[in-house]
């Protein structure tokens, strides 16, 4: 039950620092040139950065940027991969070849490179981030909910509601998705921690959100240049993202096991 | 059809959520997992063609023949609307190579016509794509940014890559596996969950980060070089201190961009060895009273290592986008960081031949990952 909960209870954490972050009294703009690169202390609870920036509330900041940015590209590519995948396997024929063709094309860039080019050339800011990222990412979902579908369409309960005379948008919404769910939605679960890395690494890069905003990797890449007399400016921050991909990769994992359990299948590998 | 459906359907499962974990390590640098389960999914979804109970392999032959012959030609085509859509993308998206200085007061409006001029930005987009075939054929292909022969540019940083590229593949396959195994083996023992715990951290660290605790820590401690591939000024040195220099600096990159490809690979290598583990045929062989060893490393492991012969060609597409990150970390002047400086500068030509010979190194890599798994598994035919 730990991996469920531990994970959980930092995830929610993270979600309300988001969500209600703004409501607090937090400065992450204001410089105090006396407190220059001090380190974790009584003064500040994280310590202060190279303008002397608080920490604690840059760190809120960057976590409402990794949040946002991982959700609305995840719904973003969810939405549209899973669509996509369960139509044009339903459909079939040319309108599926094409799809499958245009997945190919996609998958024929390489990835990071594809997400680095799209977000270079767009200009740094984070809604290109998003729209580079949710570009290379929809066609993860699109995939698994082809495969997903080309493998349930053929059973017999879709046959039969075929054979009564079911609409094929009823049959999509009411006998195909709810049964294709479960592996998407564990799949989005994982999408969500790797999107949040592939932000940071974004941000890292100077792709991300630009100055004054704040991003855990745009924070790392700040850090470095002090990094031999302020390691906390890359080691908050770098903690902080770890804590949270970890977490989210525990739930998913907990999820996935939890899932095909439901679903009765043979449950061969906890992990 | 029945079988190759629940064939589909168990693929696509176990798979799904190491598309996770391969997602994780998009920024880790080890980006070909990602086409690596992704793959899998996509051998099982076509896997409509798999047909149980082959004739043997007295009609492979002929059948290798057609099926390399439609699939190269099918390949080239996608290469080619691969690029026309990458260099449609490039030129349509906002910045040219003449506004990457916008701030420079010595740039007039006649310089940035003469610049455009220079690099045809105002023929049409059909006649630009021409010129860039025309040229890369010819090999006359130069960089927008020093004027630079293109493809030579591109041999020399890929002579840089390779040597990272080699050595992070050969520490990710060869720690993988015997952890995976050990793990499978010893399922819910000590040596399990702690290697569960260790990958998943592992995975979990982003790559960058972990580089620069890297550099704090253990450059300071172990004193190993870490910027650039070789020290400045050893160009005097005999060869075999120079060859110890590079291999000196090699260490910490390749670990590093090694580590998540590790960890992930190793959780792939465990979960599939307890799906072969739990299997009818190993059953038996324990019940015909075989040794743990054999029943182990014969029967099992043979079994459980068939999908992974299937990821040797789906790995050449990292030699290009593999670790553009700790190139950029560790200033190791390779084929990623090429790429990256190219899209900063917008050096059209340079990004376009990248892409190129990226899309046609992951095509290549998927045919010789769809040709593999025929070749060792005689269940699969290729149509």
């Amino acid at each position: 039950m730990i991996r469920c909960w531990g994970p959980l209870s930092l995830l929610v954490l993270w979600c309300l620092i988001a969500l209600l972050g703004p409501l607090f009294p937090l400065t992450p703009n204001q410089i105090d040139l006396p407190n220059i690169l001090t380190g974790i202390g009584s003064q500040a609870w994280l310590g202060y950065d190279d303008l002397g920036r608080p920490m604690f509330d840059r760190l809120v900041i960057g976590a409402r940027t990794s949040f946002i940015v991982a959700i609305s590209v995840v719904t973003v590519s969810f939405i549209m991969g899973s669509l996509l995948g369960t139509c044009s396997a339903y459909i079939g024929g040319v309108v599926d070849l094409v799809l499958v063709r245009m997945i190919d094309i996609f998958l024929a860039f390489p990835g990071i490179l594809l997400a680095i080019a799209l977000a270079g050339m767009m200009g740094p800011g984070i809604e290109n981030v998003v729209i580079a990222l949710a570009l290379v990412g929809w066609v993860g979902y699109a995939r698994l909910a082809r495969a997903q579908v080309l493998s349930v369409k053929e059973q017999e309960h879709v046959v039969a509601a075929i054979a009564i005379g079911t609409k094929p948008l009823g049959i999509i919404s009411r006998h195909l998705l709810p049964l294709i769910m479960a592996p998407l939605i564990v799949e989005a679960s994982f999408g969500i921690a790797g999107t949040v890395i592939a932000e940071a690494g974004l941000s890292f890069l100077g792709l991300g959100v630009q100055p004054p905003a704040a991003s855990w990797g745009s924070m790392i890449r700040d850090g470095t240049r002090y990094m031999l007399v302020a390691p906390h400016m890359v080691v908050v921050p770098g903690l902080a993202l770890m804590a949270v991909v970890l977490a989210i990769n525990i739930f998913g994992d907990w999820l996935r096991d939890w899932l095909d359990v439901k679903a009765g299948t043979r449950h061969t590998s906890r992990s | 059809m029945s079988k190759p459906g629940q064939d589909t359907r168990r693929g696509a499962n176990t798979t799904s959520a190491l598309n996770g974990f391969a997602q994780n390590s998009l920024a880790g640098g080890t980006n070909y997992y990602i086409f690596l389960y992704k793959e899998r999914i996509r051998i099982y979804s076509v896997c409509t063609l798999v047909l149980y109970h082959t004739n043997g392999h007295a009609c492979f032959v002929p059948i290798m023949q057609n099926f390399l012959i439609r699939n190269i030609l099918q390949r080239l085509l996608l290469l080619i609307i691969v690029s026309i859509v990458a260099h449609s993308v490039i030129h349509l998206a906002p910045g040219e190579p003449s506004e990457v200085d916008p701030s420079n007061p010595r740039m007039k409006p006649e310089d940035i016509a003469n610049i455009r001029a220079a690099f045809h930005l105002d023929d049409p987009l059909y006649l630009q794509y021409v010129y860039w075939v025309r040229d890369l054929a010819s090999g006359e292909l130069k960089s927008f940014k020093d004027s630079q022969p293109v493809l030579e540019k591109i041999w020399h940083r890929f002579l840089n890559s390779l040597p990272l590229f080699i050595c992070a593949t050969l520490l990710v396959w060869t720690l993988a596996f015997p952890t995976g195994i050990h793990a499978a083996v010893r399922r819910g023992a000590v040596y399990d969950r702690s290697s569960t715990f260790v990958a998943y951290t592992l995975i979990s660290i982003p790559g960058f980060f972990l580089s620069y605790l890297m550099i704090l820590w253990v450059v300071d401690w172990l004193n190993v070089p870490v910027i650039g591939m070789r020290t400045f000024g050893m160009e005097q040195a005999q060869p075999a201190f120079q060859f110890m220099d590079r291999v000196w600096h090699l260490v910490i990159p390749s670990l590093m961009s090694a580590i998540g490809g590790m960890a992930i690979l190793s959780r792939y290598v465990r979960s599939q060895m307890l799906e072969v583990i739990s299997q009818d045929y190993v059953q038996t062989a324990r019940a015909k009273g075989l040794k743990e060893e054999s029943v182990i490393y014969r029967h099992a492991l043979r079994n459980a290592l068939l999908p992974f012969v299937t990821m040797f060609g789906l790995l050449l597409p990292s030699l290009i986008g593999g670790s553009v990150i700790f190139e950029q970390i560790f200033a190791w002047p390779g084929l990623g960081r090429l790429g990256y400086e190219a899209i900063l500068a917008r050096d059209f030509p340079v990004i376009l031949t990248l892409n190129f010979f990226a899309a046609a190194l992951t095509l290549a890599g998927t045919l010789i990952s769809d040709i593999l798994y025929a070749v060792v598994d005689p269940r699969i035919r290729l149509q």
